[in-house]
């Protein structure tokens, strides 16, 4: 069981967490034409990178997002951070 | 009391007998003995049969690594399947069955299997039952397949306890390596935890004459008391059988027979891997002949139980640590033969009750022929945990390399098979310290499977795979081991290749030309030992795992004598009074269109959405237009993923400028809290908006029907109910009795209906007045089955029942927002895809039929194919006739049509409609 760092409680196991998505994935402007491909690209495409991610999860106890950076190869959390306000 | 019990050997309590019987038979063992050792003690022979041959098999070793004697036992009633004998502690009373054997292991009427051997070799089933169709053997070949039986009684208290803990320094393995290893880091201050997996820790110290100079057994006493009084703790019974992420170590705790294990979740800062290593088997032919074991494992059974296998006896071996079993082996009193392993070829053959080994024209029975094919170190938790492993010449074994962080192995786990290298590497260890591995004074004499070799030679005693079937994988260019092991099953038995795997490797490396290396090994993946599932499940049942949402007026309704039941988390009302359900609810239904009924709303959702940009969120939010929505008004709505597919539905209200209630479906509270909140922080300024479900602070009262109004009149809630005033689809808050009430103009029976909200504390009250009120009217409590029938009636949906995962909201004729909102929503894009703007779509109509009740969940057909289902069905009270709701293919357009509709088999028709079956003009909506 992997422990998550949530940047507003701490460490905990991963079974109070949830995936919500990587991170960097910009919903497309509805109210203008968005090509078929590129909504397509936007609700499935998943770049699915080896080695260190940047990843948004929600901590299910306190309901906030957060941006957990790990590496998908070895498993190791390298770092988190609230998902609105980046380190400098 | 037994020819095979020694005096003065083994750890058994000989004052305490204990009785138990195998197949039917009685027998007699100790206090401390396991159910194979009693066996043994008992002079049984065969205690298992094979897996597919149905061989007869004897007992391969004493602990973990034997998947030979495998048993259904039970005790006081209690049954449990595939109990590894071996490592099944005997306790009175006992009544043990071998697996996979009828109507015993001795005479096994399956046994004559074997004889049909040559046509059942690896593949056989692959390439035997493909024509003309594999189902048509399934059933046949599952019912063969299999092992032990599950028990039909439910052991409702089988709960295995779950705990977390951690340690500075886990030590694996309490022999003389790991009880070393835990003194030295107790003892240097360190919060250490030892495990070990048997009742008595010392793995197999018992088999030598001292230790440091003591008896084995005051060794070990002295060891563990000093590891307890520096503070350390022993866990016995216990096994490491996994690492898994970040390092989390499954450990399952055993307890007496029948009840569950315990689970224990270790964090520790290190690792000490002190688990020893296993006798492996040699390959020769008939070597599957029961009285053929491991000669670690008969001295084990000496110096743990002390049961000698036999008085004369044979040694096959290939490497130094032979002598020492052999020395305690004649010490108890056996005349040993020793046979040269490498003077092949030689065979085993059946004697009366004894095992033959004849070589050339030389043919000599013994008790027992004890065989070792060399040590091979247990390093599972090392691969578990991304430890590399090298292969190492000299001792013909892989052995851990390098170190994956925070783990040392130590002791024979290592290939430190000398006890006084052992015991300072593991002091070393205990502190932190890894020591080099020097030269071994073990030596051995290479000896591995020999294809193309005669006769039939087993590598998996359980899975009947025999050298031939490497051979036949090799042929078919399954070499790869991954390949090898799901081809021929071998490794896949219940000891999971803990005696079998290395020969298979060994075998497939000679029949490739490679080096053993070179082929590797397949993957090790946790568990070590077998788990029942139970150790996974633990208390997380039942009202522990999703426990029920409870009403605040359940009492009320317990008094009012309501059927309580589940409903999308809920414990509801279904309906009120003990007669026959149906009954019951149509005159629900009756009372409620004819007067009033009074229904229990607490369940549906209440969430504020609060802030300056409450309006602007909810708008992105929701399918339909929300900002322009004036306060006091309230409107009904659907929540779509961004797949455009319907997620929830039910009625936003603005309660002030920034302040909206949410009122989700009563079984998707948590989801859409979960789902606002993502979005809320996701693409919106979460200082402007706050999300706070309400809903457990609310309790809802409905009251509904032509006499609604009057009723809530009478109540005296200073406000005016005319419909002229007070309309469809509005709020009005006012005071009762000086508590703050919400009440919503809002319908999901179709008649005139208010939601009248208060807080939970004074729901009762609330409720009874409304009881006490409508009783002149005739008014009646109505349950979730009433509402349900009421709301199909009318055609308003249940979201999942009459939607599914494609279901959009032009598909149930919601098409408005679809095309004409102009600002961003959730799903828009979505609802203009070729998929979304296909006409084959399924789309929400009504069905009549003139044949009774369709079932729900039938399907619509046409040309063989389906079209659609049904997705409510009810016999309307208010219709007298049945009524149903079905999503059809482009059924919008085909109303009026005939169509025939199919159910298990039965076909019959029905018109398609409209989704709405009575006051379709909304009069009484409005009234």
């Amino acid at each position: 069981m992997q422990i998550f760092p949530c940047p507003f409680c701490g460490e905990r196991n991963e079974t109070e967490f949830h995936f919500a998505g990587e991170l960097g994935k910009i919903r497309p402007d509805t109210t203008a034409d968005v090509e078929a491909d590129a909504w397509a690209r936007y609700l499935y495409t998943q770049r699915n990178e080896k080695g260190h991610v940047r990843e948004v999860w929600m901590h299910i106890p306190c309901a906030e997002l957060f941006v957990l950076e790990r590496d998908s190869v070895t498993m190791d959390v390298l770092g988190s951070h609230p998902l609105r306000k980046p380190p400098k | 009391m037994s020819l095979r019990r020694i005096d003065n050997f083994g750890l058994v309590d000989r004052a305490k007998p204990v009785s138990f019987s195998f197949d039917g038979r009685r027998y007699r063992g100790f206090a401390g003995d396991t159910v194979a050792s009693a066996l043994i003690a008992s002079d049984v022979r065969i205690l298992g049969r094979s897996f597919k041959y149905h061989r007869p098999r004897g007992l391969w070793s004493a602990w973990s690594d034997d998947a030979n004697a495998i048993m259904d036992i039970s005790q006081n009633g209690r049954a449990l399947p595939n109990c590894q004998a071996s490592t099944t502690y005997l306790e009175d009373g006992m009544s043990a069955r071998a697996v996979n054997a009828w109507p015993s292991a001795a005479r096994d009427i399956k046994g004559g299997l074997d004889l049909f051997h040559r046509w059942l070799g690896a593949g056989f089933y692959y390439k035997t039952f493909m024509w003309p169709d594999w189902h048509l053997f399934e059933p046949a070949i599952r019912k063969m397949a299999g092992l032990g039986t599950v028990s039909q009684v439910v052991l409702s208290d089988y709960c295995a306890d779950q705990t977390f803990d951690y340690c500075d320094v886990l030590v694996v393995g309490g022999g003389a390596a790991g009880l070393t290893a835990a003194r030295a880091a107790s003892e240097d201050g360190q919060n250490v935890c030892l495990v070990d997996d048997q009742r008595l820790a010392g793995g197999s110290v018992y088999q030598m004459q001292s230790v440091d100079g003591h008896r084995p057994s005051d060794w070990v006493a002295d060891q563990c008391e000093a590891i307890r009084t520096a503070g350390g703790r022993i866990l016995n019974q216990t096994t490491a059988y996994g690492v898994y992420d970040h390092g989390l170590i499954g450990l399952i705790q055993t307890h007496r027979f029948g009840a569950a294990p315990s689970l224990i979740r270790m964090r520790a800062d290190r690792v000490v891997l002190a688990t020893g290593a296993l006798d492996r088997p040699l390959t020769f032919p008939e070597n599957d002949r029961p009285g053929i074991m491991s000669l670690a494992g008969s001295a084990e059974l000496l110096a743990r139980y002390g049961v000698l296998v036999g008085r004369n006896l044979a040694v096959v071996a290939n490497h130094s640590l032979a002598e020492s079993s052999i020395a305690l082996l004649t010490r108890a009193g056996a005349k040993i033969t020793r046979i040269d392993p490498e003077a092949r070829p030689f065979k085993a053959y059946k004697g009366a009750r004894s095992t033959g080994l004849k070589q050339g024209a030389h043919a000599r029975l013994f008790d027992a022929v004890l065989t070792s094919g060399g040590m091979t170190p247990i390093i599972h938790l090392w691969r578990h945990m991304g430890g590399k492993l090298i292969w190492c010449e000299t001792r013909q074994a892989f052995l851990p390399g390098e170190t994956p962080a925070k783990m040392i192995a130590i002791g024979a786990a290592n290939g430190t098979f000398e006890i006084d290298v052992a015991l300072e590497e593991a002091r070393c260890a205990g502190i932190g310290q890894a020591s080099l591995r020097g030269d071994t004074r073990y030596h051995i004499n290479a000896l591995w499977p020999e294809p193309a070799s005669k006769g039939r030679q087993w590598i998996d005693f359980q899975h009947d795979v025999t050298l031939k079937d490497i051979e036949i994988a090799a042929q078919e260019n399954y070499v790869s081991v991954e390949h090898l092991k799901r081809y021929t099953t071998l490794g896949m038995a219940s000891d999971q290749g803990k005696t079998s795997n290395m020969a298979g490797l060994a075998a497939m490396a000679a029949l490739q030309g490679q080096s053993i290396p070179e082929v590797g090994t397949t993957t090790f993946r946790p568990p070590f030992v077998p788990v029942p599932l139970e150790l996974y499940r633990g208390p997380h049942r039942e009202q522990n795992w999703h426990p029920l949402k409870r009403l605040p007026l359940e009492n009320t309704h317990r008094a009012m004598g309501a059927a309580l039941g589940e409903y999308g988390g809920w414990l509801r009302p279904g309906w009120y009074g003990d007669g026959d359900p149906k009954t019951q609810i149509a005159a629900e239904v009756r009372t409620a269109r004819t007067s009033v009924g009074l229904f229990d709303a607490s369940a549906l959702g209440k969430i504020d959405v609060m802030g300056p940009d409450a309006a602007d969120f909810l708008n992105f939010i929701y399918y339909n237009t929300i900002n322009t929505m004036t306060v006091g008004s309230i409107r009904y709505g659907f929540m779509l993923t961004e797949a455009g597919v319907i997620y929830d539905d039910g009625v936003v209200t603005r309660v002030a400028h920034n302040h909206f209630i949410v009122s989700c479906s009563s079984s998707h509270v948590d989801g859409v809290r979960m789902h606002l909140e993502a979005w809320r922080q996701d693409g919106h300024d979460p200082d402007n908006i706050y999300i706070h479900d309400t809903t457990q602070h609310w309790a809802t009262a409905t009251i509904t029907g032509p006499k609604a109004r009057q009723v809530l009149n009478s109540l005296g809630l200073g406000i005016d109910l005319d419909g002229a005033v007070f309309a469809h689809m509005s709020l009005r808050e006012t005071q009762w009795q000086g508590t703050h009430v919400r009440i919503a103009r809002v319908s999901f029976s179709g008649d005139t209906s208010f939601e009248v909200s208060i807080r939970a504390s004074r729901a009762a009250s609330l409720w009874d007045a409304l009881v006490r009120a409508g009783a002149p009217f005739g008014l009646c409590a109505i349950g979730i089955e009433a509402m349900s029938i009421m709301r199909a009636e009318k055609g308003y949906i249940i979201i999942g029942k009459d939607t599914d995962g494609e279901t959009m909201p032009h598909d149930l004729g919601f098409s408005g927002p679809r095309i004409r909102k102009t600002s961003a929503f959730l799903g828009d894009r979505s609802l203009h895809t070729d998929k979304a703007n296909d006409n084959a779509r399924r789309q929400l109509v009504g069905l009549i039929s003139e044949n009774g009740l369709l079932p729900t969940g039938a399907h619509i057909v046409h040309a063989g194919q389906s079209r659609g289902y049904v997705t409510s069905s009810y016999d309307s009270p208010t219709l007298n006739s049945p009524i149903a709701l079905a999503l059809i293919a482009n059924g919008h357009a085909r109303i009026g049509e005939t169509v025939e509709i199919w159910h298990l088999g039965e076909t019959q028709t029905a018109e398609i409609c409209a989704p709405c079956f009575f006051d379709i003009k909304g009069e009484r909506l409005h009234a």
